[in-house]
């Protein structure tokens, strides 16, 4: 599903799936973010959301080998921030993506956690014929 | 990131300043094994730290584990604003020994 056609573009992105390009992700949703009227608070928890989405997309859907691509959007839409992330990856088993216990302590599964916990709303999916995953990471702002 | 150890009060104490990202949360998991592989226990100073991401507190948690498992001392000093509203919406903030600085800790362990 994609965003309302009358929502605002902020910005549209196309990076390779590399940790070292996250640095040049967070300054643009930091900035996106003031953009569109959020605080500090608010900034810097949708750049920690967006941030894990896209290292789960370097780590997980191309499996860390930074031969691909990935496209990140983001869009206002009445009091809402819209981000839209997508791959053209193999198809991810969408039921491993859940957040983990926290009440274990270990080191790994806490993306997850943090893009539920920030986040008012998820869809995530797959492209058609196969060709990719999407994420859209919803935040409600006053 | 950058990184610098030091000796103090018994502890190795590893500095880590900037950003705790993907790109070089290996070389900060490394260097904490490293540190703790030198039988020696360990304070993360993070009042440098301007962002940390998942594979960073990650990096903690493994040195936190492997201290527990030699039985060495793990903790963490200093911790910026930023880095401890990660370890809060990880949960972790009450789980590492967090202390203000190496003075704190030692006091804290007598």
């Amino acid at each position: 599903m994609q965003p309302p056609l009358e929502a605002e573009i902020l910005f549209e992105l196309r990076l390779p799936a590399r940790p070292e390009r996250l640095t040049l992700v967070r300054a643009v949703v930091q900035r996106a973010a003031e953009t569109a009227g959020c605080g500090p608070e608010l900034s810097q928890k949708l750049v920690i959301a967006v941030n894990e989405a896209c290292m789960n997309v370097i780590q997980h859907a191309y499996k860390g080998d930074g031969s691909g691509q990935f496209t990140l959007e983001a869009r206002k839409h009445r009091q809402q921030l819209i981000f839209r992330l997508t791959d053209h990856a193999a198809p991810v088993d969408l039921d491993q993506i859940r957040p983990r216990d926290l009440d274990e302590i270990r080191p790994g599964g806490l993306g997850v956690h943090f893009i539920r916990e920030i986040m008012d709303d998820l869809r995530m999916g797959h492209l058609p014929g196969g060709s990719g995953n999407f994420l859209e990471m919803i935040k409600n702002i006053e | 990131m950058k990184y610098n150890t030091r000796e103090e009060g018994g502890y190795t104490v590893i500095e880590l300043d900037g950003e705790v990202d993907l790109s070089c949360s290996p070389e900060a998991r490394k260097q904490i094994l490293q540190c703790l592989d030198g039988k020696n226990s360990l304070l993360v100073d993070l009042s440098g730290v301007s962002y940390i991401d998942s594979s960073g507190v990650a990096s903690l948690v493994e040195g936190y584990q492997a201290a527990k498992k030699h039985s060495l001392k793990f903790g963490l000093i200093g911790v910026s604003t930023a880095a401890m509203g990660v370890l809060q919406l990880a949960r972790l903030d009450k789980v590492f020994p967090i202390h203000s600085s190496v003075e704190a800790r030692l006091q804290a362990d007598n």
